[in-house]
């Protein structure tokens, strides 16, 4: 579905503050994939969703979807067919626009705009029907600014129009992270079941390493720009925060000790 | 009195077409545009010297507004292919097409049109067959209101509240939704697959066709195009667009557009009064300025009065509530005295 070939890149590239961000990057995900990755700050997690959304071009590497090689997409493009949700709130949506309005623009991501009416009552019953789905009683304020809407309300919204289109990417980045808790495991159950329900290939970026073991089919981690474990299926079921952490320990002290020795 | 203001009422009509492109790209794309004071000029250069050169009223009027259009994605591209600033694209626009407009004008200054035939003057024809002067003159000649031609408030009323649906019906469409999300929230709509440069190169062009078609309008109306008459076209924009918000109100698309035309008549009118009173016509432009610095800074401090009023009221209440009389507070305060001097 998505394939990751040899993606590097590399920030303000010869001088001090150079930074590889990605470093070879070699990854694929089979359809309906649910990949949770996490890593520690600057290990180059939203710097690879960026590359898949195509908001940065990679170095060195290819993004390919479905077969097709997208790497020269310009983002807008290939957001008919990759959804997003953003780590704030307010970024996924247009405050000063109306609910529906805002559905509308998303329900036409993978469609030619045109001069036709963007709201039409047929689609107002649909936009009614997904939003109830969210049992925030948003179906009943479909003319509300966005803009009235609470951080939590408009994240739900926000994962509603990333999704309701059925994209073959789904990518978010720490979407819960702005959150209060209650608000937080709201989204995160949500997230598990619009992505069941449609069967979505996803690829989540959270720092919440229960959410990282409850949610999804794999798993990655992510350091200084590579990914340093995987693990999927029954491995995964069955992992635990604790093992999670001794496994960054170890790897990262092998890799430490082996960096010293490279130095010496 | 009303003998005054219907021409003012008249040129405020034509020009809120002019105000309803500033409305597009101040507002809806959030993009302070100041190809204006070019584009206007543009719009009335360009019908005037085919009007002079024998075309037809209506061809000339209508490429008028294609120029500006032009002019107006021009200023979009800047922006977006060239990475410029919106104010500076705007800026060097309006600089060059100071001189664009000067060749328009076949290198003068000044075009008359007095004899000319204009979409006024062809309107007025048709409409004089009809008879409607004569039985609205009989009708408002009580209150002192009989101008030679009702002909010329008629058209506008016409062309304006024709772009006004036009706008309404645009904004609304799947490319119009996109439009204004590309003012609202960029990041979004590109998350949602459109093109926020494209969007933002039509929608400067479609303001500027209507400041064009303003200023090709109002060339008729005068009978004459300037190569000065755009000179703080864009702050007269933005003052009609500021009144009518702060007057009339923006709960819907509609509802502004409307208070956007409402902005502009009234624009006319408090200018048309200034000069009544003994101002100079050099003085309007610090009129005007100090016409948009009030209708920003007014609304905010009667908000800010509201406010205190509000927090004054539920102090007031709380107290109620809360002492429970004075005979309580009273007591805490002997209270506090007597342990003090107790000390
Ligand atoms: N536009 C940029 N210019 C320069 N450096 C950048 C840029 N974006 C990211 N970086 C650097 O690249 C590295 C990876 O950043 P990235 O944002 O991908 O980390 P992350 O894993 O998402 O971290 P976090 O958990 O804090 O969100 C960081 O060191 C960061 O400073
Ligand atoms: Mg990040």
């Amino acid at each position: 579905m998505l394939q990751l070939n040899q993606i590097h890149k590399v920030f303000n590239e010869g001088t001090l503050d150079e930074k590889i961000a990605l470093s070879h990057i070699n990854h694929a995900l089979d359809p309906g994939d649910f990949v949770t990755v996490i890593g520690s700050n600057g290990a180059g997690k939203s710097t690879l969703m960026n590359v898949i959304s195509g908001v940065l071009s990679p170095d060195v590497g290819e993004v390919v979807i479905e077969g097709k090689n997208v790497t020269n997409l310009p983002e807008h493009k290939r957001a008919a067919f990759i959804g997003r949700v953003f780590q704030n709130p307010l970024a996924g949506t247009a405050p000063s626009m109306t609910i529906e309005e805002n559905m509308a623009m998303a329900y036409a991501r993978n469609k030619k705009r045109g001069f036709r009416a963007g709201v039409t009552k047929k689609l107002k019953g649909f936009f009614k029907e997904s939003l109830a789905t969210l049992h925030l009683g948003l179906e009943d304020r479909l003319n509300a600014k966005v803009g009235m809407l609470s951080g939590g309300e408009r994240q739900a919204l926000s994962l509603l129009m990333a999704t309701f289109t059925e994209p073959k990417i789904l990518l978010l980045d720490e979407h819960t992270a702005a959150l209060d808790p209650s608000r937080a495991e709201l989204i995160t159950t949500l997230t598990k079941d619009i992505v069941q329900q449609h069967q979505l290939t996803t690829l989540m970026v959270t720092h919440n390493m229960q959410q990282a073991l409850d949610l999804g089919n794999r798993l990655i981690m992510m350091d200084k720009g590579q990914i340093i474990l995987e693990v999927s299926g029954k491995e995964k079921e069955e992992l635990t925060i604790e093992q999670l952490l001794q496994e960054f320990q170890r790897i990262r002290g092998s890799k430490m000790t082996s960096d010293r020795a490279l130095l010496s | 009195m009303f003998s005054m203001l219907f021409p003012a009422f008249e040129s405020g009509v034509i020009y809120a077409i002019m105000a309803l492109g500033v409305y597009l790209s101040f507002r809806i794309l959030d993009f302070p545009d100041l190809t204006v004071d070019g584009s206007f000029v543009t719009g009335a250069g360009v019908a005037s010297i085919m009007l002079v050169n024998g075309q037809s009223p209506v061809l000339a009027t209508i490429a008028g507004m294609g120029a500006g259009f032009i002019a107006g994605c021009i200023t979009g591209v800047l922006h977006t292919k060239g990475k410029i600033n919106p104010l500076l694209s705007g800026i060097l626009m309006m600089i060059a097409l100071y001189s664009i407009n000067l060749r328009i004008m076949n290198d003068r200054p000044n075009i008359p049109l007095l004899g000319q035939e204009t979409l006024f003057s062809m309107f007025r024809s048709f409409w004089e067959g009809l008879g409607i002067d004569e039985a609205l003159n009989s009708v408002f000649a009580g209150i002192g209101l009989d101008p030679t031609t009702w002909s010329i408030m008629a058209l506008m009323i016409l062309v304006t509240f024709t772009i006004k649906f036009f706008t309404d019906w645009f904004l609304r469409t799947e490319i119009g939704l996109a439009l204004r999300a590309t003012g609202d929230n960029k990041q979004m709509i590109r998350s949602f697959s459109a093109d926020t440069n494209k969007l933002t190169v039509l929608g400067l062009g479609v303001s500027n066709a209507f400041v064009a078609l303003s200023g090709a309008l109002i060339a008729q109306y005068n009978s004459f195009a300037d190569i000065g008459m755009g000179i703080g076209m864009i702050i007269i924009g933005l003052a009609s667009v500021i009144i009518g918000e702060a007057l009339f109100g923006i709960k819907t698309i509609m509802r502004t557009t409307l208070a956007v035309i409402g902005g502009a008549i009234i624009y006319r009118i408090v200018i048309g009064l200034a000069l009544e009173l003994g101002f100079k016509a050099g003085d309007l432009k610090l009129i005007t300025a100090m016409l948009v610095v009030i209708a920003l800074v007014l609304p905010k401090i009667l908000e800010g009065q509201k406010e205190r009023a509000r927090k004054k009221r539920k102090r007031s209440e709380f107290e109620k509530t809360y002492a429970l009389g004075p005979e309580k507070e009273g007591d805490n305060v002997a209270s506090t005295k007597s342990n003090s001097q107790s000390l």
